[in-house]
């Protein structure tokens, strides 16, 4: 099992290497400029992606939280918080790239765009789970905590979209966008940014396994170290 | 003859660490067991999975055939910890009735007054706990236990840190209400005043059940017997 | 209803014990009256704009001294080991909760009531008039950081460092719940119609409902190891 485990990392970081160095070809030396942005527009090949892996991490880790809560199976919390673990990472490439992409296209670092403004409630809201799982040494009970946290936590980022994006409705301020000329994207833009978004969720799914072997090791060390103390 | 409690293959794991191992035990109604073992060897984590304060992840669990988190489980047993669970900041009537309240008792007032007498706490009903000298507060916390009349009783080291007033009127307690049929579950060290009250008795070693069985005449004789046969002080 | 028999049997105790210590009700008055003091010093407390700001300003008060309220909940039952004892009585977990919730609910209004005296008089704006839809909107709104205080605190009792973790935690989640409450404040103070703020008043009726329906799904989990 753990051979198989070795495997699959090995396999998904190859694939990763490989659909990574092609889709960097693609969008720097392939790919024409923008009309509007520019050289700039390519950002955002690496800003919509990461926002939609970290999204579908959080929402994943809530479905294993929820399978764990029912069966008790600490396969489940491990991969659990090793997906919010790199879903975290994946939302603040959002948050950073969305940050110098407003720099460029308004001038300022932070623009309080409604959906950069969401997504780093969601960060927020996570790195406190990570804090969390790291003040409780007892597994079950982290494991039964994050796993509270992660229910809460999600149910709270689909209230907070909406309220963050009627709050800018009613206070208008600068929108990062592609589209600053309306209309629809370039198919092979639209295609390349598909493609990234395959990247990216391969490379944090090796993430994910590797966080969660490490876990499952933590766990063993601290049964032992229970046992020795007996 | 009813079982009050059975145990039935029961596991119970920190992480990967099992705390509980395999442990199967039925106890009769009316019966008193005395839970017997060294520190961490289990017996604390077994008593809170029947006061449902902890749960288990395999086997299963009944008090008078209710899970231990059913209501009607906890309605029927009456739990006394380390700690005396009183409120410091509300006085001897305060505290009973609130706990006689939530036990779902009817006539409180009554009750309350009742219990405060019974174990001499009148004159001080109305003097918050944080001026209670040890004694009063051993008193009362004996008294939050009882007041509902549990039908199950879960003790962790009930003797440990009790005066002498105090152990009598546990053991007075405790001795009415096995006379009122209800069952006892008892952790201890305290080998010969647990003996002395139980009816049965219960060895457990890093986590497992080593012995479960009528207590004998040879154990009043000689108290650390089991230890020396069952665990690996016996080996040695 | 037994869960609802029991929460209050929970709120009036702590009620009791705070009425009797007045730990947090005196700590988290003086710290949004502080907070309100500091504000001032941030824009011209005379203008017009005390009208417009208000909302945050006291929302955020109220959000901040809160915590010090939520951080006693459940510590007020660790000495003692009152919490095993509650747990092992027929108290459900979920009657636990919601009674520390009330408990926080009512804290929480008398620390906001005593904080628009204060604002009124420290801000020259007169809210008096509009205390009908002040209470509307405060009471929606504090039910649900009520709750959440309630739940969290249960949460962290017993973890390490227990009173970083609680704010580190909470204030994310509490967020949609202020912008909604700031938002409404802010235009009863404006005398706007309501009508055209009624997503702020979906937005807190759907906090309220889902934050009180997970508490009471996941107070066993939450409490019992």
């Amino acid at each position: 099992m753990n051979i198989m485990r070795e495997k699959l990392i090995i396999a998904l970081a190859g694939a990763a290497a490989i659909l990574l160095a092609y889709n960097l070809y693609n969008i720097f030396l392939v790919l024409p400029d923008e009309i509007a942005q520019g050289y700039m527009y390519r950002i955002i090949y690496f800003h919509v992606p990461a926002a939609w892996v970290g999204m579908i991490g959080f929402f994943a880790a809530m479905t294993l939280s929820v399978l764990y809560l029912a069966g008790g199976n600490f396969r489940y919390d491990s991969l659990a918080a090793s997906i919010v673990e790199v879903s975290v990472v994946f939302s603040t490439v959002n948050l950073v790239t969305g940050s110098i992409w407003g720099r460029v296209q308004w001038g300022i670092w932070w623009t309080w765009d409604y959906r950069l403004t969401s997504q780093l409630v969601c960060v927020l809201t996570f790195a406190g789970y990570l804090m969390m799982r790291r003040a409780i040494d007892e597994p079950t009970q982290r494991a039964r905590l994050s796993a509270a946290l992660t229910i809460f936590g999600c149910f709270n980022v689909v209230i907070v979209w909406k309220s963050i994006e009627w709050f800018r409705n009613n206070h208008p301020g600068p929108v990062i966008s592609f589209r600053t000329g309306g209309g629809k994207m370039d198919p092979a833009m639209e295609h390349m940014l598909f493609l990234n978004f395959l990247a990216l969720t391969v490379v944090a799914t090796a993430l994910t396994l590797v966080r969660a072997r490490q876990e499952a090791t933590a766990r063993e060390i601290d049964s032992l170290r229970r046992a020795a103390h007996v | 003859m009813t079982q009050a409690i059975e145990l039935n293959q029961v596991w119970k794991f920190y992480g990967d660490y099992a705390a509980l191992r395999d442990c199967t035990l039925s106890i009769q109604q009316g019966s008193c067991c005395a839970l017997l073992g060294r520190n961490g060897a289990g017996k604390t984590t077994l008593l809170r999975i029947l006061a449902g304060l902890t749960n288990f992840q395999r086997g299963a669990v009944s008090l008078f055939g209710e899970k231990p988190r059913a209501e009607k489980a906890r309605r029927k047993s009456g739990f006394l910890g380390h700690g005396i669970g009183v409120y410091e900041d509300l006085s001897a009537r305060e505290n009973l009735h609130f706990f006689a309240g939530i036990t779902g008792r009817s006539n409180i007032r009554a009750l309350t007054d009742t219990w405060l007498e019974r174990v001499g706490l009148t004159r001080s009903a109305n003097m918050p706990v944080r001026q209670f000298s040890r004694g009063m507060r051993q008193r009362l916390a004996l008294a939050r236990t009882f007041i509902h009349s549990p039908k199950i009783l879960l003790l962790d080291e009930p003797f440990t840190s009790l005066d002498d007033r105090a152990i009598a009127m546990l053991s007075e307690l405790l001795a009415e209400a096995r006379q009122g049929g209800a069952t006892i579950v008892l952790s201890t060290h305290q080998l010969r005043e647990a003996l002395a009250i139980a009816s049965h008795v219960a060895l457990v070693e890093n986590g497992r059940l080593r012995h479960a069985g009528e207590r004998t005449q040879e154990m009043l004789d000689d108290p650390a017997l089991l230890y020396r046969i069952y665990t690996e002080l016996g080996t040695q | 209803m037994t869960l609802l028999v029991q929460a209050f049997a929970v709120a009036r105790k702590d009620l009791a014990i705070e009425l009797r210590t007045r730990e947090s009700l005196t700590a988290a008055g003086s710290f949004a009256i502080v907070i309100l003091l500091l504000f001032s010093f941030t824009f011209d407390p005379f203008s017009d704009e005390s009208n417009e700001f208000g909302g945050g300003l006291l929302w955020l008060s109220f959000a901040f001294a809160g915590a010090l309220v939520f951080n006693r909940g459940f510590a007020r039952e660790l000495p003692n080991e009152c919490l095993d004892t509650l747990l092992a009585s027929p108290l459900s977990g979920a009657a636990l909760v919601m009674g520390k919730a009330i408990a926080n609910f009512a804290m929480l209004l008398v620390v906001e009531l005593v904080s628009l005296i204060v604002f009124g008089i420290f801000y020259d704006v007169h809210w008096l008039s509009e205390s009908a839809w002040l209470s509307v909107v405060f009471a929606l709104a504090t039910w649900g950081v009520a709750i959440l205080g309630a739940v969290f605190g249960a949460f962290t009792v017993n973890l390490r460092l227990r009173e970083l973790m609680l704010p580190v935690i909470i204030y994310p989640l509490m967020i949609p719940l202020l912008i909604a409450a700031i938002e409404l404040t802010n235009a009863v103070l404006s005398r706007q119609p309501l009508s055209g703020q009624m997503q702020w008043i979906r937005v807190l009726i759907a906090s309220d409902i889902g934050f009180t329906t997970l508490a009471w799904v996941l107070a066993d989990t939450i409490l019992v190891n």
